[in-house]
């Protein structure tokens, strides 16, 4: 071996042309089996008359998806009514998940004792699975048992739910729009700390110089949020919005233990009709044509999100070049997970 | 990283503020989980009262010895059992792959390398959901539904452990490895003995990381497990609920045996946790 090569800065190729192959042969065993085969697997069973309880499995071509579109067939109106149930859910969690984090994550990212404490005690809930928070709020909001409408009995803000036409005890699980207003809040309440925790990061990475500079100017703090603050966390912001986004696009669990569905099929989401179809019905060909016409539709609001929040050019001074190794390594790092959040 | 460095912080919150804020979110955030404990060693009868007490008048450990066992329609020891197997056996394969693999991609120059990691990519952009089915059926066809196996190998190579890693990976200085290399070792060496504990922080956030998501996973095992006896604590905790309706004792017993866990994991590890999501971001 000959000394020269050793200031080479790249790592150098050793070893057997297969080594790097047996290195990735474990992951790309796995991966092969359960991730890039079945996601070809889903299209092929979306083209077919899939159903797993019948022996023949015809081609149908783009049948499936036709008959998503076509409202004198079975599945039109089942699964129209998941997705509507999941764009409500989405525009009303969505706001909540974008702006209280924003705020909390500006509280505690000034300086107090105790802000580590609170900061876990803010994330403590998204470490949680989704049963625990399903089952623990089914009690919470339970209308008669549920300590919830006692407290707001004691505090009277009662009265306040009843002029605005809740029954009495107020039917949080049972009836329109309480539900909603249930499962957005029971949500929030579980990732909210997911976002603050990103956001927090993002604040502390917005250069303390342009908030000094502002202050010279004499900008108001309103003025700072507007012009410092909010330009600053814009990659950050893509991030969250994104990922709030398919999080809530995905919800399942909350409607499943707390409504399961209803009143009606209200709450009944669009991941619901489809998992009922495929696995419920076993009709797995239209379920998978349900869950790609779901991802397309995900991933064109995905893009028109990172589109509407994108960089404008000259907008950010100092954060770009001034940003250190650790700021880098965070933002390639984000972005990288973005995608894989569901 | 950046939550390490509190002199970065804007300037302080005055006293009342901050109590106020203290006690408003520790009351959010803590007091559904205080009431679930609390609730769990009332009597049926107390928890069902009203007005509801706060403080459970006697203390009431019947919906635990009810539920603590490894037999019975709902055996809540024997679930919490299952999990910790699955959420283990699954961790330790996520580390194995995800750091063999990201090895390769973050020092090993070959052909083909940028084709590996664009299909890795590609996945990425996927919902989950999407899997679900193709996946049900590969299970059923390895015979592996109703078994721990399902729970642990199907989401062990995802895409975001290797980028993890290997963002790691790619930071650590060349020169490490080349030393290595000059005293003889192979890649494997260099692996085990340089590369490996050099990426100890990051190993053990991805751990946490993979053991609590493969914890709480909801949908994949109420699906995939059927027997009483081989369910997880979330697919169990749905059979308790249908089950047990207003017994809300025995109910939040079970979540707060489904809990418990993961909030001691979560205290002890939980500078890293946070700041490792922070970092990295994972969600859903």
């Amino acid at each position: 071996m000959s000394a020269a090569v050793v200031p080479r800065r790249r790592p150098l190729r050793r070893g057997a042309w297969w080594t790097p192959w047996a290195f990735l042969a474990p992951f790309v065993l796995v991966f092969g089996t359960f991730v890039a085969l079945p996601a070809v697997r889903g299209i092929w069973m979306s083209l077919h008359d899939w159903d797993y309880l019948m022996p023949s499995k015809p081609f149908v071509g783009l049948g499936n998806y036709a008959d998503l579109f076509d409202s004198t067939s079975v599945v039109f109106q089942r699964f129209w009514d998941g997705m509507a149930a999941t764009g409500i859910f989405v525009v009303a969690s969505v706001p909540f998940l974008l702006t209280l984090p924003l705020l909390l994550a500006m509280a505690l990212n000034r300086r107090f004792p105790g802000r580590t404490f609170l900061r876990a005690v803010v994330f403590l809930p998204y470490v949680l699975g989704v049963a625990v928070v399903g089952v623990l709020f089914r009690f919470v909001l339970d209308p008669n048992l549920g300590v919830l409408n006692h407290l707001l009995g004691l505090t009277g803000l009662d009265r306040l739910l009843h002029a605005l036409g809740a029954g009495d005890p107020v039917p949080w699980l049972t009836a329109q729009p309480w539900t909603w207003v249930s499962l957005v809040g029971v949500t929030v309440w579980w990732t909210l700390g997911f976002n603050t925790i990103i956001y927090l990061a993002g604040l502390q990475d917005v250069p303390r110089e342009l908030y000094d500079a502002a202050e010279v100017d004499g900008a108001s703090a309103a003025q700072r949020f507007r012009h410092v603050t909010l330009p600053g966390l814009r990659p950050v912001l893509a991030f969250v919005l994104t990922m709030t986004f398919l999080a809530s696009a995905n919800m399942f669990g909350q409607a499943d233990l707390m409504t399961s569905g209803g009143p009606g099929t209200s709450t009944r989401t669009a991941l619901m009709v489809i998992l009922d179809t495929g696995l419920g019905q076993y009709k797995m060909g239209s379920a998978a044509a349900m869950g790609y016409l779901l991802s397309i539709g995900l991933g064109l609001v995905s893009i028109a999100n990172f589109w509407a929040l994108r960089e404008r050019g000259g907008g950010r001074g100092g954060g770009r070049g001034g940003g250190r190794g650790g700021r880098r390594r965070g933002a390639r790092g984000r972005s990288a997970a973005a995608g894989g959040a569901s | 990283m950046s939550g390490r460095r509190p002199g970065r912080a804007r300037r302080g919150l005055g006293a009342g503020a901050t109590w106020a804020l203290v006690l408003v979110l520790v009351a959010t955030f803590v007091g559904p989980l205080l009431w679930m404990g609390l609730t769990s060693v009332k009597s049926y009868g107390e928890a069902t009262a009203s007005p509801p007490t706060l403080w459970p008048q006697d203390v009431d450990l019947s919906a635990y010895e009810r539920l603590l066992s490894l037999d019975g329609p709902y055996p809540v020891l024997r679930w919490f059992l299952n999990s910790l197997l699955a959420g283990v056996l699954h961790t330790a394969l996520v580390l194995v792959v995800a750091s063999t693999a990201a090895f390769a991609l973050a020092r090993m120059p070959f052909r083909g390398r940028g084709l590996v990691f664009g299909v890795i990519v590609s996945t990425l952009f996927l919902p989950a959901f999407v899997f679900l089915m193709p996946n049900y059926l590969m299970i059923d066809r390895l015979g592996w539904t109703d078994s721990v196996w399902a729970l642990v190998v199907p989401g062990a190579a995802g895409a975001f452990g290797v980028f993890f890693l290997r963002q790691f990976m790619v930071n650590l200085p060349v020169e490490l490895e080349e030393a290595a290399a000059l005293d003889g070792a192979n890649q494997w060496g260099v692996f085990r003995r340089v590369v490996l504990p050099n990426t100890r922080p990051a190993l053990a956030t991805l751990a946490v990381l993979a053991f609590l998501g493969n914890w709480n996973d909801y949908i994949w095992p109420v699906y995939v497990l059927f027997s009483p006896e081989r369910l997880t604590l979330p697919a169990g905790l749905r059979l308790l609920q249908g089950a047990y309706v207003t017994d809300y004792p025995s109910i939040m017993a079970g979540a707060v045996v489904a809990s418990v866990p993961v909030i001691v994991l979560f205290v002890l590890t939980q500078r890293f946790v946070v700041e490792g999501v922070a970092r990295s971001g994972l969600k859903g």
